[in-house]
């Protein structure tokens, strides 16, 4: 075990950021042109950087497996972005987002990070505004904002459910100016299969044109992976059906550290599962928990009448339900963090409260918050002695303005319309916190290699906050990689092209060529999915919600049973040199299938509780997650060696100088 | 239920395609069309045969990547939905399926229901946005204030998802709805304003070039699009055209 060098700058928490940059290295403008730059993926950290790279004057080559770089999966985020601008006058600031982070988190995020990351948020907005970005507008013409779930204040930016979609596209349009100057070279449809280092730095990529299938080499002076997260490892999240965790996985191969593999969010309000074919879950956006109240009923025989289809929930009486968020948090309430929310579902549900088929949903309801707004719509609109027929339009019209994108997706999957009747809902996995493990630069442990957005692991410890993901993304593309990387290609400027015809590059493309080889020559008799929803059942029974040590031994061992059968019995068909998204399939699942196992034993290693990560046997008396700050506060940084069971673990201590170490309360 | 689907294959961009049929049996209403195509794929793939190549990423309505042409409407019968939010509810048992992919000039086909959408982001790097580097000092987000109801038109505008589901229902695959999204969004905001007559000229110069056809306001394209981008975008751009086109 070593101990690893994050690379936090002395000085005040407030003036590190400033101070640093102040003293850096820089690259001046001519030199630049000589320097080129690997990103890989498309969507908030990997656009925002292309742009800002090339802005700069680098050389950028982008890569993404969509067919455009705007259906990046950061399109999907809905609720919000958050950013320290207290426009609303409720005491917000840099300090306070930055506190709110780190306890959100559960206290296992580096506090040089997040304030950074707090102090950077104001900017993200000013720029997206002048990109043309449509944000939300109170009717004086000046920016609304919201709440979410976790914080007292209001500093949730959004364009209706839909602010990634938005955030994304003026990420993508400041790229495609880029690409229009011949600056950024973007390849779609174009996935990373392998990291090449030369003499130990990371100088290039061998990537798969996913139409011809041909192999590409790639050079660069350094490589940026902003590949997102790995939550399909579960099989069924609300992550795209394409996402994965393959370039980071094999930048893990190739010497970079991989921190926190545990650290998964389970979102508490997505649309449950409905039958053994679905392929995805659909989140339903936290900003809802502004307005719903959660909720089971009371008592068992009123369950049982709402199974069997004999009552409604809107027939049964405000006395026998059971808000139990509101019950068991006061203060938050309904917008406790997600992990607090989804435990507490899960609590009711194992008690036998859930009130669908499968017993595994609570009830979401708007029905207070449409009356409420309807009050208020009615007093404005000078409306006397409004019926309450007339209210509840009123209000309906209020919550459409507010979420009618979410309302509409809810009943077009479900077939019930959430205006009249309260929504269910149950968690799902949704986010990682765990990813590449990088210093304060945003370098992985492979020089030249650096990962920004959620395919790191630096800013939101065990739990991110809502909305924190967008601006986390955006803060490292926009704001910190842009500076930090030029510190690490100061060195380079007279290094020249990096050569696509070394030894390293041709072992590179052989290896991987090789790989995908044998997948489309092993004619077993099982396809992908099979293995995929096979390793998405032990990952979410044992290594989901709640763990605890035999069940994630279990784990361990099932999983690496079904990585050998996956290469004794997988069935790829068509061949390698074609379009063959059959083929896509089994490289990413054939990466989960590794890194199912080292989640498994990073959780097993982790005998604490903390944010999402809840080892059964480190609880409080009340059922909350229970932390071991004397045995855990590090950050587990695991080595490659050849075999996810044998992997090495590096420690990164946390040191809390701004804040102090207490146990979570949201009561 | 039980379904019969003729579905197009063809091998490559350059091969003969042909619709060839396939039956599905036990079709659940709470699946949506892509889990109906997964059940399908699952099936080819035990027979060891090759699986329907089609695209797909989100599965939430919202990437904009799925895109099938289904019994001659994209995105199929349901309104304001993408393919992945199409559910088998909509059809009945013992119904036949008639499943193709985009067909325009403009897209062509890579192998079975997967086309090549690129003339959209050629289209948008020509000038779908506003010239501004990241700079982190840019003016404050408040120093302009917008008035609530050209926000929330810009916004409706900036929701379009770049499906290609407008050129595919349109008898004459023209891109207009698509393109002038864009421009409306831009021109309806003061930070697009500086730029808004080089804007439209080079975004429809691109248009013309990538082989769209012409806009002979039929409709079609409005009432198709999952996202309900109004047809009221094409006048504006019109607007904006003939003034750029006669100042510039």
């Amino acid at each position: 075990m070593s101990t690893l060098d994050s690379k936090i700058p002395h000085g005040p928490i407030a003036d590190k950021w400033t101070d640093y940059k102040n003293h850096i290295d820089v690259v001046n403008p001519a030199n630049k042109r000589l320097i080129d730059v690997i990103v890989v993926g498309s969507g908030l950290a990997g656009a925002s950087a292309s742009a800002s790279l090339a802005e700069m004057g680098y050389n950028v080559k982008t890569f993404c497996f969509q067919d455009s770089p705007r259906r990046a999966h950061s399109i999907a985020a809905q609720g919000g972005i958050n950013a320290a601008k207290n426009y609303q006058n409720d005491g917000d600031s840099t300090f306070r987002l930055f506190y709110d982070t780190v306890k959100g988190g559960d206290y296992r995020a580096r506090e040089a990070n997040v304030y950074r990351l707090a102090e950077v948020s104001a900017s993200i907005i000013d720029q997206c505004v002048a990109q043309g970005v449509p944000f939300a507008r109170e009717y004086g013409g000046l920016l609304d904002n919201r709440s979410f779930g976790g914080v007292l204040v209001s500093r949730t930016f959004y364009a209706k459910g839909q602010t990634g979609q938005q955030l994304l596209l003026g990420a993508y349009s400041a790229m495609s100016r880029q690409i229009n100057k011949g600056k950024v070279t973007m390849l779609n449809r174009h996935e990373m299969l392998d990291l090449v280092l030369v003499d130990g730095k990371a100088r290039g990529i061998i990537a798969r044109n996913l139409v011809t299938g041909e192999l590409e080499r790639h050079g660069a002076h350094a490589v940026v992976l902003a590949s997102g997260g790995y939550g399909n490892v579960f099989y069924l999240s609300t992550n795209a059906m394409g996402s994965n965790v393959t370039a980071a996985w094999r930048a893990h191969r190739r010497g970079a550290y991989f921190a926190n593999p545990c650290y998964t969010q389970i979102h508490p309000t997505c649309i449950p599962r409905s039958g053994d074919y679905q392929s995805k879950l659909t989140l339903m956006s936290e900003s809802l928990r502004n307005d719903g109240r959660i909720w089971v009923p009371k008592h068992l025989k009123d369950v049982e009448a709402i199974r069997s289809g004999k009552m409604k929930p809107t027939q049964l009486k405000e006395e026998d339900r059971d808000y139990y968020l509101e019950r068991r948090y006061p203060a938050f309430g309904n917008l406790v963090p997600r992990d607090v929310a989804s435990r507490a579902a899960k609590e009711r549900c194992d008690a036998g409260y859930g009130v669908n088929k499968t017993g595994e949903a609570v009830y979401l309801d708007f029905s207070a918050a449409i009356m409420r707004y309807g009050k208020e719509k009615a007093h404005t609109s000078h409306i006397h002695n409004a019926t309450d027929a007339q209210i509840r339009e009123l209000g309906e019209k209020v919550i459409e303005a507010k979420y009618g994108n979410l309302f509409q997706m809810y009943e077009k999957i479900t077939d019930d319309n959430p205006y009249k009747t309260p929504m269910m809902i149950y968690p799902a996995v949704h986010y990682t916190m765990g990813g590449l493990w990088v210093d304060y630069n945003l370098m992985t442990t492979i020089p030249g290699c650096y990962a920004t957005g959620e395919s790191n692991f630096s800013e939101h410890g065990a739990n991110r906050l809502g909305a924190s993901a967008l601006m986390q993304g955006l803060a490292d593309g926009y704001f910190v990689l842009p500076y930090t990387i030029g510190d690490y290609l100061a060195s380079d400027i007279r290094t020249g092209k990096i050569s696509t015809d070394s030894k390293e590059f041709e072992e590179a493309e052989s290896e991987v060529r090789n790989r995908l080889e044998a997948l489309i020559n092993n004619k077993g008799t099982k396809s992908v999915d099979h293995f995929h929803k096979r390793l998405g059942k032990v990952m979410w029974d044992k290594a989901g919600m709640a763990r605890n040590a035999q069940g994630l031994q279990e784990a361990m061992d099932e999983i690496r049973q079904i990585r050998e059968e996956f290469y004794k019995d997988v069935f790829v068909p068509g061949s390698v040199n074609e379009f063959n998204p059959e083929l896509e399939k089994a490289t990413r699942v054939a990466d989960f299938l590794e890194l199912g196992e080292l989640f498994a034993k990073d959780a097993l290693d982790r005998n604490e509780s903390c944010g999402g990560h809840f080892r059964e046997e480190s609880q409080t008396e009340e059922g909350e997650a229970l932390r071991d700050d004397v045995n855990y506060a590090f950050v587990s940084a695991w080595e490659w060696t050849g075999d996810p069971r044998t992997s090495n673990l590096h420690k990164e201590e946390l040191k809390f100088e701004n804040i102090e170490l207490k146990q979570r309360s949201y009561k | 239920m039980n379904l019969t689907l003729k579905i197009w294959r063809q091998k490559g961009p350059s091969a003969k395609g042909e619709m060839k049929t396939y039956q599905v049996s036990e079709i659940s209403g709470d699946m949506s069309f892509l889990e109906m195509m997964d059940v399908l794929n699952e099936q080819i793939i035990t027979k060891g045969e090759e699986p329907v190549a089609f695209d797909h990423d989100c599965r939430e309505g919202i990437c904009g990547m799925c895109s099938m042409y289904i019994n001659g409407e994209p995105h199929g019968p349901d309104r304001g939905v993408t393919t992945c939010q199409l559910h088998m509810r909509k059809f009945k048992d013992g119904d036949t399926i008639h499943i193709e992919p985009w067909r325009a000039n403009a897209f062509p086909v890579i192998k079975d229901l997967a086309v090549d959408r690129s003339a959209f982001d050629r289209i948008i790097q020509a000038g779908g946005y506003v010239s501004v580097n990241t700079s982190g000092n840019s003016q404050d987000a408040n120093a302009i204030p917008i008035p609530k109801e050209n926000a929330d038109l810009a916004f409706d505008a900036a929701t379009c998802i770049g499906c290609g589901a407008c050129v595919a229902s349109c008898k004459n695959a023209s891109a207009m709805l698509f393109v002038s999204a864009k421009v409306s969004q831009l021109s309806l905001l003061p930070q697009g304003q500086v730029e808004a007559k080089d804007r439209v000229l080079n975004m429809i110069n691109q248009m013309d070039e990538e082989g769209f056809g012409n806009c002979t306001n039929t409709g079609a394209c409005a009432i198709e699009c999952p996202k309900g981008i109004s047809l009221d975008n094409i006048a504006r751009m019109n607007r904006e055209y003939l003034s750029a086109s006669i100042s510039k």
